[in-house]
This record gives structure tokens, sequence and C-alpha cells, in this order.
């Protein structure tokens, strides 16, 4: 009791004391103004409010494993399987890292995939191919293109950075009887295929239901759904089952998620290219 | 006689008269031996590990039952997979030398058994190989490809036993991958190796991975016998293989390797000191007066540089190495170039790559190695396709004679399993001064169908 009272009552000690008080107050402030305070505020600044408000609810997962079934379907409604796993590590002040190891189709089995993601500088990508045992550094200019031959492009399944895009709130609405905002973004970063997307950010997870994608020609081009929304370590969510379908080709792809793994103690060390090479 | 083209009394009879058998056998029992190793090994670290038995049990049979719906088979715990393909390769051409034929039919086979144990720090894989040429008996051969144990610590990995690796950026030719004997008899792009026996450790540093290898056996080359094609037009005796060293195969190899990556540069300096993979051949006469090749192993020292730039669609590739041999003296060679990707061609889903790489040896035409002032051009097609169907396109010109050494390659996913392969190989205008010049007549087309499991 008496070391308390003289330690407050040092000049020096309190300033710091004071700061965490006003910031922690500050955040709270931000916390309930944000959401609802629309008059005040732009479109773009409310657009990008929701933005910081998302990546804040879903900062310090630390890293992540799952598994991930992907079905794609062609127009004939002819279906192709692919498995695989993925590994994710939170990286503070830049981008995540992330590994996706192939088990299906079995030709590709052991094929995997690192990216070091940063938020506007392109990211840094190797391949494993296994039956050569060669870890080539690939281009990452092909943000736009398919990935693995599906109707999700290498930029739909990357690291979603805040700076990656800027924002505009454009109005409220319901989804399948669930309040959402609805923003519209565009891709900051080049080589999108996008002029931009629109997405329905469910107001309870600040978590997407789905999105509209619009090509270069401002044409809608794809409607991504998700379904399946789970809470894990009481904080973060994630959905069961993603599907995107083009409405231009009218095929499809649906990723099917399971054994969603938080802080199971992943590090640097467990996304650099040694272990690339030993991943599948 | 079985084989006019030979000598009697020369020890390569031996392999041909008990044919595939004798050089199968003496793997497959190595490999059932080192099998039964690694599974009694994992399956004590797994007892150790596991303080509970119904709880390891339980936990088991649901891990596997899992895996099996929906990976791959499971045997001891450990996955199971791999592939059987065939093979049908067509010589437009008639034949240069007696006895080869136009079609060769194969089959070739790639098991492969893994498990991995302690959270994935310990793991066990065993790869043999084997292809059955019922034309070639010289290809017709085993391999293990790899019979690996394998720890990894926070700051360091250790790597036991029988494997492959590849080192290196570039596309038209592998110059700094020095570790692996090259299987020549498969692929006909020096892709294909066979195992090596090793042991490396790798330092993990902030400063990049150091490798240390010491590689205390030697494989020699593998060579197409007299029938088969391509060849050279002297049949090359491997059973009399000659060394520099005293040591012959047996001589001690070590090799170190730093590699980092920095931005956007992917850099490798490495030194190899031991039996060169690369032979030189001696020319040799039986007593019948048949001349043949005899491949001689040099020691060398080779220090090796590999180097990429990763600049968008832009990749800046470049590979050199400095050797010196006790019988072939010093010398330096390079290749370096770019590739340039552009996605989306022609509105569609399809990417193209454009490769480009100046091949250069300062022995000139004095060169052992047909690529000494020759430029690549090469195109990479990517479909992107649900079958990923993909394609190489290049040849690589010899800017003095102008002569073309084409390839093709492309591959194609049928249905979820089944992968269709297709080769080609030609050779335009060689002249007799040329390398080259003994497969002239070796234009090929490859067809290869596997089944993956």
């Amino acid at each position: 009791m008496y070391r308390t009272m003289t330690r407050i009552e040092h000049p020096a000690l309190m300033i710091p004391m004071i700061n965490r008080l006003g910031a922690a107050l500050l955040v709270a402030t931000v916390l309930l103004v944000a959401p609802v305070d629309v008059g005040a505020v732009t479109p773009e600044e409310k657009g990008l409010a929701i933005a910081q408000e998302a990546e804040k609810r879903d900062t310090g997962f630390g890293d992540t494993t799952s598994k991930m079934v992907m079905v794609l379907k062609n127009r004939h409604g002819d279906k192709s399987t692919r498995n695989m796993r993925m590994k994710i590590l939170e990286v503070h002040g830049d981008g995540d890292k992330s590994m996706s190891i192939f088990d299906r189709p079995r030709d590709i089995k052991g094929t995997a995939m690192l990216t070091h993601s940063h938020p506007l500088k392109s990211d840094d990508q190797w391949m494993y191919l296994p039956a050569l045992k060669r870890v080539k550094r690939i281009s990452s200019r092909n943000k736009s293109g398919p990935f693995m031959g599906s109707e999700f492009a290498f930029e739909d399944l990357g690291s979603q950075e805040i700076e990656k895009y800027t924002y505009r709130w454009l109005r409220d609405a319901s989804l399948n009887g669930r309040d959402c905002f609805v923003v519209e973004r565009r891709p900051a970063y080049k080589y999108s295929g996008y002029t931009r997307q629109v997405s329905w950010m469910d107001k309870a997870m600040y978590q997407p239901l789905k999105v509209d994608y619009y090509d270069r020609k401002n044409t809608l081009l794809k409607t991504q759904i998700f379904e399946g929304y789970k809470q894990y370590l009481g904080q973060y969510w994630r959905p069961d089952s993603m599907s995107m379908v083009n409405h231009q080709t009218h095929k499809s792809t649906t990723l099917n998620w399971k054994d969603y793994k938080f802080k199971v103690g992943l590090e640097d060390r467990d996304f650099d290219r040694n272990s690339l090479k030993r991943a599948r | 006689m079985k084989s006019p083209n030979r000598a009697p009394g020369t020890s390569s009879k031996k392999s041909q008269e008990k044919g595939a058998l004798y050089k199968v056998l003496p793997l497959l029992i190595l490999a059932a031996l080192f099998l039964l190793g690694g599974l009694l090994m994992s399956q004590a670290a797994l007892a150790q590990e596991q303080m509970l038995p119904e709880e390891a049990e339980a936990l088991e049979a649901e891990e596997g039952d899992e895996e099996d719906s929906e990976v791959s088979g499971r045997i001891f715990g450990g996955e199971v997979s791999g592939y059987v393909a065939g093979e049908l390769r067509v010589f437009p051409e008639t034949a240069a030398y007696a006895g080869q034929k136009g079609e060769f039919l194969s089959f070739s086979g790639q098991p492969e058994f893994y498990r991995a144990w302690e959270d994935g720090r310990q793991s066990f894989t065993l790869i043999p190989f084997f292809r059955l040429d019922p034309q070639d008996d010289d290809r017709t051969h085993a391999d293990l490809r790899e019979l690996t144990w394998m720890q990894v610590g926070e700051r360091w990995e250790l790597r036991l036993g029988v494997r492959r690796l590849f080192w290196g950026v570039t596309e038209s030719r592998h110059l700094v991958d020095v570790i692996n004997q090259t299987d020549a008899v498969e692929g006909l792009d020096g892709e294909d190796k066979l195992g090596q026996p090793m042991v490396n450790l790798a330092l993990i540093r902030d400063w990049g991975t150091l490798d240390l290898l010491w590689l205390p056996w030697f494989r020699e080359r593998t060579f197409a016998g007299p029938k088969g094609r391509p060849r050279p037009g002297l049949m090359v005796d491997h059973d009399r293989s000659r060394y520099a060293s005293s040591s012959e195969e047996r001589h001690q190899d070590w090799a170190i390797r730093w590699s980092h990556a920095i931005g956007a540069v992917d850099l490798g300096i490495s030194h190899f000191q031991g039996t060169s993979r690369d032979p030189l051949f001696l020319t040799e006469m039986y007593t019948t007066g048949q001349v043949v090749l005899v491949p001689y192993y040099d020691q060398i020292r080779q220090t090796g540089l590999d180097l990429q730039f990763t600049d968008e669609a832009w990749l800046w590739k470049l590979e050199v190495l400095s050797r010196r041999g006790e019988f072939d003296g010093r010398r330096t060679e390079a290749v370096g170039g770019f590739e340039y990707s552009m996605v989306g061609i022609f509105e569609s889903d399809a990417d193209m790559g454009l490769i480009a790489e100046y091949l250069f040896d300062d022995r000139g035409d004095a060169s052992t190695q047909p690529f000494d002032n020759d430029l690549m051009v090469g195109m990479r097609l990517t479909m992107n396709d649900t079958q990923s169907t993909d394609a190489v396109i290049g040849t690589i010109i010899d800017l003095e004679d102008g002569t073309m050494a084409w390839t093709l390659e492309g591959s194609r996913r049928l249905g979820e399993s089944w992968k269709l392969t297709l080769e080609g190989r030609a050779y335009l205008d060689p002249p007799t001064s040329d390398p080259i010049y003994t497969y002239r007549r070796d234009h090929l087309l490859s067809l290869e169908i596997a089944r993956y499991f």
C-alpha cells in the first residue's frame, strides 16, 4: 500500500500512467464512434475505419494452420479437387508469411509455395518442385492469374493488408438477415486484375459475407460467398467455406477449410527456404 | 554371339548376360533392409514419445483414418505415394549404328515412403526407382533415389543417407549443381539424378544457410547400351572406368555451400572437392580391334556462384563456375540470362515466359561439352487450367557454326491421377566438328503416361 502510494506520487512515473490511460480512452472512443458516426466523416474515411477495425479485431492471432479442400467445377458441372495445407505467420509491421503445401492432385504432391507478403512492394515468393528437388524464386507479377486453375486469383488468397486498397463506404444493407456495411475497395498495388471490389462486411463479426469483383473493364466478373463462420480463441472468425462463381465463364470453385489451429508456435524458421524443402 | 559389337572377355558381358536382375537385386535388398531399419526407428521413437499406449493408438488410428480418406495411402504409420509409367520413344530417322531400332517402349516406377515423427522434426524417406527397357539392357536399371533420415533443430538440419539435391537457377544448363551424378539414360535434359550417399549438416543463421557435405561414395554415370539411343558413335565401356584417384569410387569428397536471400537477390556460393561427376573419355582398343570410349573421372576442385535477381516480371539469372582438374586443368564456364513473364496473354488465363541465356566456356573449341559460345532462347507457356497444362520450347544455337539443338517439353494431367508428358529433341545441321554431330540422327519424340498413387 505504502509503496504504491509513493510510486504514483512520483511525477516521473505518473506521465506514462496518464499516457496509457489516455491511449486506452482513445481506443474506446474509436471503438464506440467509428462504426456508428456517419455524419462526421466522409465515405472514404468511414470505409477505411471499417477496414482498420476489421484488421484490429483480427490482429494477434500469431500463427495458424489449416487444411483446405478445393473443388473446381466447370460449366458442365464436372468436378476436380485439390487438397492442400496452409500455414500462416502473423508479422507485425509487414505482410504475413505463408506456406501452402499441396497433397493432391497426386502428381504435384509435395509441391510447396512460400510467400513473404508486403503491403505495397511486391511479395517474395518461392516454389519447391519435389521432382527436381529445386527451390525456385518466382515472379510475383502474376497477381491476377488463377490459383491452381481455380476461379480464385492469387490476389484473392494473399495476405490482405490495409495498405493494399483504398476504401469507400457505400451504404448499410442487410444480407441474409445480417446487418452489413457495404464497402468498395480499389487495389492500390500494381498488376491487379480488378478495378474494384464491393464487399458486404458483417457488422457483428467485421468479416465479409460476400464480395463482388469487377474486372479491368469494370464489368462484374466474380462473386465470392463466405459461409460457416466460426470463432476461434474467442476472437478470430474464420469461414468453413468460400465459394467463387465466375459470371463470365460460369465456372466455380469452392474452398472448404478444416482443422483450424491457432497459436501452434510457428516461427520465422518455419517460413524460410530450408523449411520449404522439407514442407511435404 | 549375343552382341557382336562387343569384344569377348570384357567385364561388361557379365551385366549383359545376367541382365536386369543382377543390377537390381542388391539395391532392392539394401532398400528393404533400410526400410526395416527406418520403420523400427520411427516406431521406437513413437513409443517413447507417447506415454500412454492407449492414447497413442487412439491418436494414430484417428490420424490414420483421416489421412486415408483424403490424402494418400498409409503403411506402418507412414505415407506411401509415387508413380508407375509407360514411355514410348520414337526416333524418326534411320539409326546411325547397327542394331538400333526406331521405337523403344519402356516402363518405370518410383514409389515413395515417408514417415515423420516428433512433430516433423525427424523423418525417414525412401524412394527407390526402376526402369525396364526391353531393348536396352543398360537402360534397364534400378536406383535408390532417396533413403534419408533427417533431424531438424532450431538452427540446424542434419540429413544422413542417400539423397538428391539441387543447386542453381538457370534453365539451359545446370553448372553449379555438382553433387549428384546424372542418370544419363533417363531424361534427355540431364535433370534426372542418381541418389548420392552423404552426410549433410545445414547451419541456419541470420547471415544465411551454410551446408556442409561429406560424400563418402562416388556414383558412376549411366550410359546407353549398344542398342540404345541416343548414344555416341563409339560405345562407352563403363566397366573399364578409370579414376584419377587410386581410391577410385571410395574417394572421400566434400562440399560446402553458403546461400542466402537478401531482398530481391537469391545468392549461393559453393565449393566442391573430389571426384568429377562429369567424365572425360579415353579411347581404348580391344584385342579384337574394336575401339571404345572409357570414362575417366578426374579429381577436381570447383567453386561455383549462383545468383538470381527478381524484379517483378523479370528474373535475372547467373551461374559461374571455376574448376581445376588434376588431368584437365583450369576452366571457367558461365550461363546467364533472363526470364520475362507475361500474364494473361491474349485475354486468356495463360502466362507466357520468354527465356534467353548465354552459355560460355573459356576452353572454346577445345571444350569437352558442346556449349562454349551459344545462345539459348525459349518460351514457356503455362495454361493455368484445371489440368495444369504447360509447355517449354527452346533452342540452343551455336554462335559459331549455327548448329541448333531444339527441345520441347509439355505435360498435362488427365483426370485426377494420370499425367501425360511429351518430350522432343531435334538437332539441326551439326557439322562434323560439333560435339552434337554424333547425335545427328537421334531426333526423338518421347511420350510418357504416368499413373500417380
